[in-house]
């Protein structure tokens, strides 16, 4: 049973797969198989089982590569950073996939594949992060230096966030759940309430959704896992030599 | 203190002996500047894009000339020299004393530029716009002092800067920008309280965590 | 009279996965000289650099105890000395700036004439309103030794003391080693045969950088 958690994320990469995408979305469902109609949305909705995830990756990600650099700078073991460096290129990854997939989605309900709202200013800031973090660690030859000043940088970043994530969204005029909008009546910004926006999921569409949330994550720890080994056996093969 | 403000003065009077970087940096404004003239040329865009050209502006002349401080020090070696007598914190505060001083410079000439060259750029409010430049002037020394220290100790040092310091500065220059067109349009402080507040937080966290941080970038 | 004690414990330095040096241990009082010796890239310089406190070791530790007390890291550039061929003054300044320039960044009051003291001891009062920038390397080495104990340190750290001095020269560092205060440190890095006069005691790097790491 070595391998029981890999068939356990391949079932749950199956139930993710057949709950969100099979069952039909109506405007009264009856069963627990059918999924309410969401105004302005219908079957675009489906996206969140795939998008909200990597978009949750993308912030786990920085946080373990960040982690394990303070944990680099306590302890100088190389392997830290390895780990540190195998989480953000793996958060990099999802980053541009959330950005992919929410631009997907954008075009598609809001009409227009970018619009600055704040969620995407942030994943858009987020990607420059992750983009300056490589752009450093490539103009850094020395291994020690190179792992301390990415560390250090991934830190000073990560101060930043807190505007984007709570200050941000609530100061600026949004189309994601929880921002600002303008009424179209009265032309004054207002907090959200439209379906659109104000997006309460149904219990069955939770389930399928906090499903997906632990496959995407059991799929990035496995993935994280391989990479950083890959990255110690090179270093211990080149150690040799 | 006193150390802090003599490695200010090293830099001071090195800066007035040897020019690294304002001479470029004045030029660098004029022809930003006249940029932005020149695109516009008799058309008048909105107030509000005055606004973000200014901070846009500011962003890119901090960019060119603020990494000098470290970077100097790295590439001719002088930098032995500096931790042999002095300890980092005094180090960093010195270079950042520096840094404050070039900037407000700079950007008092940019705000004359403006006013003087642009109708449009006219300040209803003064003390809300004043507030902020003040505000913002520290906020982007402090950020801008410690991606320089980053900076400095890697290869490609130019191109890396703005790279490294644009995330970082976002938030500061948003809130700036926002204070700005409401001073332009003349609306009463407390408008932008929230705006203020952030900007405060900004400078006392990115001060705070330059100074804890240092340490760890200037010993190699 | 102060009581000054570095004690070194299983340093090691790797520089880009090679390893410099390993399991390096020592101990130093008041009053001893030691002389460090090696093949060049056999880790001198930087051994010189971590006991200055301007580079950071790898992993095991060292520790100057001041008179019972343990000194902080960022205290360091107080109680020492270092004069190593990397050091680069600032050359837009003459000799006499330079030297006032760091006894007020070191926050230690000190008279022109104090200053001109240590300039005429190292050789350099007449060029001492020379830019730096216009000396030879030997005036530049010179300086280096004005800086170096400008401050009165308990350690001094010599980083191939000799290089590109004259006679004179020669004869100045031999003064200063000999002369240095009782209560002081001093290590010498070298390879030159005539310099391990300086000290009682040599350690020689090459047998620290065999050690295999697992």
């Amino acid at each position: 049973m070595k391998n029981f958690w890999k068939y356990f994320l391949f079932l749950l990469v199956i139930l993710v797969l057949l709950g969100g995408l099979i069952p039909p979305i109506v405007e009264n469902p009856k069963s627990f198989f059918e999924f309410p109609l969401i105004r302005g949305l219908e079957d675009k909705a489906r996206i969140i089982f795939f998008h909200v995830p990597t978009a949750w990756l993308t912030v786990l990600a920085y946080l373990i590569a960040m982690y394990y650099g303070i944990r680099y700078l306590k302890n100088k073991n190389i392997y830290d950073d390895m780990k540190s460096v195998s989480a953000a290129a793996l958060g990099f990854l999802f980053c541009i996939l959330a950005t992919l997939t929410g631009s997907v989605w954008a075009k598609f309900t809001w009409g227009s594949f970018w619009h600055w709202d704040p969620r995407e200013t942030s994943i858009f800031i987020l990607l420059l992060i992750y983009g300056a973090y490589f752009a450093l660690r490539s103009a850094l030859e020395v291994e020690e230096k190179r792992a301390r000043l990415s560390a250090i940088y991934s830190i000073i970043a990560f101060l930043t966030t807190p505007f984007f994530i709570f200050i941000m969204p609530r100061l600026m005029i949004g189309l994601h759940p929880g921002s600002l909008e303008i009424d179209p009546v009265t032309g004054q910004v207002k907090a959200s309430a439209n379906p659109v926006i104000k997006f309460e999921m149904a219990a069955n569409m939770r389930v399928v959704f906090f499903i997906s949330l632990i496959a995407f994550t059991i799929l990035f720890f496995w993935l994280w896992n391989l990479s950083h080994r890959i990255l110690k056996l090179e270093y211990e093969n080149q150690k040799e030599i | 203190m006193k150390k802090i403000y003599y490695i200010f003065y090293k830099d001071f009077s090195s800066e007035l002996r040897m020019r690294f970087a304002i001479n470029a940096l004045i030029m660098f404004v004029i022809v930003a500047v006249s940029t932005i003239l020149f695109s516009l040329g008799s058309e008048n865009a909105p107030q509000n894009v005055y606004a973000g050209m200014f901070w846009v502006v500011v962003f890119f002349s901090a960019m060119s000339g603020l990494s000098r401080t470290f970077v100097s020090e790295e590439e001719r070696g002088t930098s032995l020299i500096l931790s042999l007598i002095a300890n980092p914190i005094s180090i960093f505060l010195g270079k950042f004393l520096f840094n404050l001083v070039l900037i407000f410079f700079i950007n008092s000439i940019i705000t004359m530029l403006y006013m003087f060259l642009f109708q449009e750029f006219l300040i209803k409010n003064w003390m809300s716009f004043l507030l902020a430049f003040l505000l913002g002037n520290f906020g982007i020394a402090a950020s801008s002092t410690i991606i320089a220290a980053i900076i400095s100790k890697a290869n490609v040092k130019g191109t890396l800067y703005p790279v490294l310091a644009f995330p970082v500065l976002l938030p500061l220059i948003l809130m700036l920008i926002e204070i700005t067109k409401s001073a332009m349009e003349g609306n009463p402080i407390n408008d932008v309280e929230a705006e203020f507040l952030v900007l405060v937080s900004y400078d006392v966290i990115m001060i705070t965590a330059s100074i804890l941080v240092f340490d760890i970038i200037w010993r190699d | 009279m102060n009581k000054i004690d570095l004690i070194v414990t299983n340093l090691k330095k790797t520089f880009n996965r090679r390893l410099v040096f390993d399991g390096l241990n020592f101990e130093i009082k008041s009053g001893e000289k030691l002389i460090i010796t090696g093949k060049n890239g056999s880790g001198k310089s930087t051994l010189m650099k971590i006991l200055a406190g301007v580079l950071t070791e790898s992993a095991g530790f060292f520790q100057y105890i001041l008179n019972d007390k343990k000194v902080d890291r960022e205290n360091i550039y107080q109680i020492v000395g270092l004069v190593s061929p990397y050091l680069v003054l600032y050359d837009e300044f003459t000799a006499f700036e330079n030297l006032k320039l760091f006894a007020r960044i070191r926050n230690i009051k000190m008279s022109d004439e104090e200053i001109n003291q240590i300039l005429k001891k190292v050789g350099l009062f007449d060029r001492r309103n020379d830019l730096v920038r216009t000396y030879s390397s030997g005036m530049k080495q010179r300086i280096k030794y004005a800086s170096a104990i400008l401050h009165n340190p308990l350690v001094l750290l010599l980083d191939e003391p000799t290089s590109n001095l004259d006679l004179d020269g020669k004869n100045f560092v031999d003064e200063l080693v000999e002369d240095f205060r009782s209560d002081g440190i001093v290590l010498v890095a070298t390879n030159e045969s005539q310099d391990f006069k300086y000290g009682q005691n040599i350690i020689n790097l090459d047998n620290f950088h065999n050690i295999q790491v697992k």
